[in-house]
């Protein structure tokens, strides 16, 4: 590249549907670098972009969540081939958004690709490890399987804004639920990164819908669709955290109520597989 | 009258090379042993001819995997060996139709099968096991199972790779290291498998793919610094490795013979229960240790189901194992032949009624034409002998009792059908089976989430599944 | 139950049967049941045969002779089923080795039209009746419908049950119906359309073709082309089973119409290899099975010219008509 040639600069836009629209607001924001400069703008998602997001997520639920969980395994891990391959634009985003240094960027971007193989290789055992037959007194066969519960509204980490966000979203699709993610408020690129990564990765659209924005503005939007099942609280800030959880008792939505403060370098547990599993028990006579 | 014409895929898929050798500390080596050629059994051609091992390449393949166990395997973090194992997924993946033509071509199933079942449900294996190896502490053995050691693994002929990926892939994924040997018939797509190995980096010595004949298997599984055998094929060799590895305190696992009951209620679905028995038996040319070799029908639909039966069986298309529309292929061995052929006449002899579908043979290569025995008696030895070839036994049964009881009455204890439209009496007869796996009105369902195994003298020990972990974690 | 002039002479067994409607209920929920995934991986099975070369060329040919050329749309006209006609004696004017489709399928008003541009060539005239597609109206009204289309010449009808009276069990109602359309039609063939998209399950597939074969229909018909899922391979399959299975108590041959949804050859050769396998070779003829189609024909023309030329053709090279 010569030193004199003018880098093209990208358009931040959310991802629904698996389109990469802008918001129909026709609003953006800028984003800054952790010493304040100008990075670009992104879009500024609206109540509007939140629901078509939870109605993309509802229609590619039946199928996401009808797909073998081998299928869904095969897919996760080509997202996260796809991410290798992204590996210094994650690093450079990372670096300007979160004001670390490089090295530190790259041991996040890498535990942040790694995190989302962990994921990857749960899509066919979560059933083993939380599924049961129950050994129940008569001459019936009953067994439990988890299930995913559905649309999740994930409200993603202001912090960490790949390693945290990709260790919010990887759990919630991984079981097959389907997801409208509201990332970092102040550090989405990486997230539009990675919507980017998505698209390219044969992940249904829909499956995914990311939205940038002002977390306090489309996060009630969210906690209070009656076609949104669950809720992850993660990224929310404070004060709105509880009229959040009301909003989603309107329509008893499982609501996953993870601090802002996790440590996301350290090795995750089930909690955010198990959050978003419905377990369902069948019943069925033995008998000649 | 229509007439498929042949679509044979060409065997230049296979980059078949005239010399193949062993895999042993990451290089490929010639073996001390006598070469073995190995055949075509479509064509009786040699294929290749293949190095093998004499006693000092064991010894020097199980220090190299000792070694590997040692200073890298055994402490890689399990995220790490995942990544190893996904690559080894992915490769098998992306030479899929070089390894089901090179399959075929060795082992004589058709390539219809190697393509869409043995290669696909290797690579599945692979992925499958290699999300395991960072998730171990939630497979419910323990809160840190650690690892034997080193695996010493003697596989058959009937599904060369898909075997080889069967025990390859968990003993990975747990953290033990490999010394493998693949069938003396059947030892080409092991070998590539190597290749396959190399290309994803393994470290050297984490998996050494040793070739030859029963010696050489007896030699790994006898090694004394092998921590962990796992042998699939006879009931016959099964029981001498189990005594030669007895106060060794050594971990074995065994996946021997069957004799599987295909049992047929006739409330059962008939037309998909012919398919059923049709897969169950004739799938790769009977060479399924689970192969339902012994249906069991009710006599209120026995001749209906028989006259379906002999129908379908007749438009199976027996040859060239490369050809598309091949639905039979070749016999492994004329050894093989030779011991179906010596079995069915006994059935003759013993009163059996034979049919034989008249579908036309090729005049070279080792082929048996699908044969099914009617009449027969629970007494005769197609009822209670492992054919392993396309014949079928057919006896009948009056009440469920009867079936069980008839199903049950055989010292193995693989695989069992069931066919019947209702579900109660679906789990009432699996429950009452004597067998390590069940399947209800399908058949021949393998997947690497699924433990496989059997009771008996089927052997111990389950492959697949959170269960398969076991067999090679120290718990 | 029908009048007794009416019902098809039957063996001893099938004509038990369908002596009264709870018989006709046990006999078809006695009939075996057909598990879902078991016909759907058999489908797929065979779906993967290979044809090739002189068997490819041969069976693109035998699927152009069982087409049945299809125009069934509000806005049909005399001059659209004119050309239809003309493409159905002649489907590629520049090959005129290519055999000439089964029949044309029209409203009954079309029917006059249609017999005008097809006297002489050999080509059937089907039409549907009995308040197509839906089938909603009196039995009058259906059998008038009927009777109107074979006056006008049809030789062949397609008739749709009444699916809602299946569904709710009333196998009489549909058993009676289809023998009244059956004596209206007098000579002309009579295909049963059980509109299998409606049918739900390859049971219920399984029970509406024996009460179309035991009420005496000659072929029975997957759909009428408006609704989804039209044909698919195992419906086609569960009916395929049962004309053999028919073929083996009574002796007789009945054939097999798969209707919309099959628009290429690939499809089509699927269909046969099909019949060849899970029917029978003797099966493999226009006057045993036949495609309810209109695209399939230019993809049939245009994969014969491929397979003749040595090099892939385009839709310019085939008529649209």
């Amino acid at each position: 590249m010569s030193e004199n040639r003018i880098a093209v600069a990208k358009t931040y836009k959310l991802y629904i549907g698996g389109a990469f629209p802008r918001s129909e607001s026709g609003r953006s924001y800028p984003v800054v670098d952790a010493k304040g400069a100008f990075l670009a703008n992104a879009a500024q998602g609206s109540r509007k972009d939140a629901r078509d997001a939870v109605g993309a997520a509802r229609k590619a639920f039946a199928g996401w969540s009808g797909a073998t969980a081998y299928n869904r395994g095969q897919v996760l891990f080509r997202v996260a081939e796809v991410l290798e391959g992204r590996r210094e634009q994650f690093i450079a985003e990372v670096a300007a958004c979160e004001g670390v240094t490089v090295k530190k960027a790259q041991s996040l971007v890498d535990a942040a690709i790694d995190r989302w193989v962990w994921y990857a290789g749960w899509t066919d055992k979560v059933a083993t490890v939380l599924g049961a037959s129950n050994p129940v007194a008569g001459p019936y066969f009953s067994f439990s399987v988890p299930e995913p519960t559905g649309v999740v509204a994930v409200l993603a980490p202001q912090q960490s804004s790949l390693l945290g966000l990709i260790s919010v979203v990887a759990p919630v699709i991984a079981t097959g639920n389907t997801a409208v993610v509201v990332t970092s408020q102040d550090r989405p690129l990486p997230a539009v990164t990675l919507s980017e990564v998505l698209a390219t990765s044969d992940l249904p659209g829909g499956v995914v819908n990311v939205l940038t924005g002002r977390t306090a503005e489309i996060a009630p939007w969210l906690a209070s669709h009656a076609d949104v099942n669950a809720l992850d609280l993660t990224g929310a800030p404070e004060s709105t955290r509880a009229d959040l959880e009301r909003a989603a008792a309107g329509t008893v939505k499982r609501v996953l109520r993870a601090r802002p403060s996790e440590d996301f370098t350290r090795e995750p547990d089930l909690a955010r597989l198990r959050a978003f599993l419905e377990m369902k028990t069948v019943w069925h006579p033995i008998g000649v | 009258m229509w007439e498929y014409a042949p679509a044979p895929e060409s065997r230049d898929i296979a980059n078949l090379k005239p010399n193949y050798r062993m895999f042993i500390d990451g290089q490929f080596v010639e073996g001390a042993g006598e070469p073995l050629k190995t055949v075509n059994p479509g064509t009786e051609e040699v294929l290749a001819e293949v190095s093998t091992a004499a006693p000092a390449d064991v010894d020097k393949a199980v220090k190299a995997a000792r070694r590997a166990y040692d200073r890298v395997w055994g402490k890689m973090p399990g995220s790490e060996r995942a990544k190893y194992i996904f690559r080894i997924a992915r490769l098998i993946q992306e030479r899929s139709r070089e390894l089901a033509v090179l399959e075929s071509l060795d082992n004589g199933k058709p390539i219809k099968e190697s393509r869409d079942v043995d290669v696909p449900t290797a690579a599945a294996h692979f992925f499958y096991h290699a999300g395991w190896a960072d998730k171990l502490a939630y497979a419910g053995h323990g809160p840190d199972p650690r690892p034997l050691g080193v695996a010493g693994q003697v596989i058959p002929w009937n599904f060369p790779l898909m075997m080889a990926a069967w025990k390859i892939a968990p003993a990975l994924a747990t953290g033990n290291t490999v010394v493998i040997k693949p069938a003396e018939t059947t030892p080409l797509s092991a070998l590539v498998l190597a290749e396959i190995i190399q290309q994803a980096d393994l470290p050297p010595g984490v998996v050494n793919i040793l070739a030859g004949a029963g010696d050489v298997g007896a030699a790994v599984v006898s090694h004394p610094d092998v921590d962990k055998v796992a042998f699939t094929g006879s009931t016959e060799v099964g029981k001498i490795i189990q005594r030669q590895l007895a106060g060794t305190g050594r971990r074995l696992s065994l996946e021997l013979g069957g004799k599987a009951a295909n049992i047929v209620f006739d409330d059962a679905p008939l037309d998909q229960a012919v398919e059923g028995i049709v897969n169950g038996i004739f799938f790769n040319q009977g060479h399924v240790c689970c192969a339902g070799s012994r249906l069991l029908v009710q006599e209120s639909v026995a001749d209906e189901l028989l006259e379906k039966l002999r129908v379908r069986v007749s438009t199976l298309r027996v040859g060239d194992p490369l050809d598309k529309n091949t639905d039979v292929g070749a016999i492994n061995s004329r050894e093989q032949l030779t011991k179906i052929q010596q079995l069915v006449e006994t059935g003759d002899a013993e009163g059996a009624q034979r049919w034989t579908s008249a579908c036309p043979l090729p005049d070279k290569g080792f082929y048996f034409a699908p044969t099914v025995f009617s009449n027969v008696s629970q007494a005769m030895r197609i009822a209670r002998e492992e054919i392993f070839g396309p014949v079928l036994s057919v006896l009948t049964f009056r009440t469920p009792d009867e079936a069980v009881a008839k199903a049950n009455n055989t010292p193995y204890g693989l695989s069992a059908g069931i066919w019947t439209e209702k579900g109660s009496r679906i789990l009432w007869a699996a429950q009452k089976m004597r067998a390590g796996v069940v399947w209800a009105n399908t058949f021949n369902r393998f997947d690497p989430t699924a433990p496989f195994g059997g009771y008996q003298e089927s052997g111990f020990g389950r492959e697949g599944g959170r269960t398969g972990l076991e067999a090679y974690l120290d718990v | 139950m029908a009048a007794p002039s009416t019902t098809p002479s039957l063996p001893p067994a099938l004509a038990d049967a369908v002596r009264d409607d709870a018989s006709l209920r046990r006999f078809l929920h006695g009939l075996p049941g057909v598990d879902q995934v078991g016909v759907e991986q058999r489908a797929a099975g065979l779906g993967t045969r290979s044809i090739k070369k002189a068997s490819k060329l041969w069976a693109i040919d035998t699927a152009i002779g069982m087409v049945d050329l299809t125009t069934l749309e509000g806005a049909d006209t005399p001059g659209k089923v004119r050309s239809l006609a003309a493409k159905a004696r002649r489907p590629d004017p520049d090959n005129p080795d290519v055999p000439k489709v089964a029949a044309v399928c029209v409203y009954p008003d079309m029917v006059e039209t249609a017999v005008q541009e097809l006297r002489g060539t050999g080509i059937d005239i089907a039409s549907v009746a009995t308040a197509f597609p839906s089938g909603r109206s009196s039995l009058k009204v259906k059998l008038e419908d009927t009777a109107y289309a074979v006056d006008a010449g049809a030789t062949e009808i397609d008739m749709v049950i009444d699916r809602g009276a299946f569904l709710s069990g009333r196998y009489g109602q549909v058993f009676d119906e289809i023998v009244q359309v059956k004596h209206a039609c007098g000579d002309a063939y009579l295909k049963v359309i059980l509109e299998t998209g409606e049918l739900a399950t390859y049971d219920n597939v399984r029970r509406a073709s024996w009460l179309g074969l035991l009420a005496g229909g000659d072929f029975i018909k997957t759909s009428t082309g408006k609704v989804s899922p039209a044909a698919t391979l195992p419906v086609t399959h569960v009916m395929l089973q049962a004309v053999r299975d028919w073929h083996t108590q009574t002796g007789e041959l009945r054939g097999v119409k798969p209707a919309g949804g099959i628009r290429t050859t690939k499809d089509a050769i699927k269909y046969l290899v099909a019949v060849h396998e899970v029917a029978g070779p003797e099966w493999l003829t226009p006057t045993l099975f036949r495609f309810g189609a209109s695209t399939l024909l230019n993809d049939l023309l245009m994969q014969r010219r491929t397979q003749l030329a040595g090099h892939y053709s385009g839709p310019d090279y085939v008529t649209v008509d």
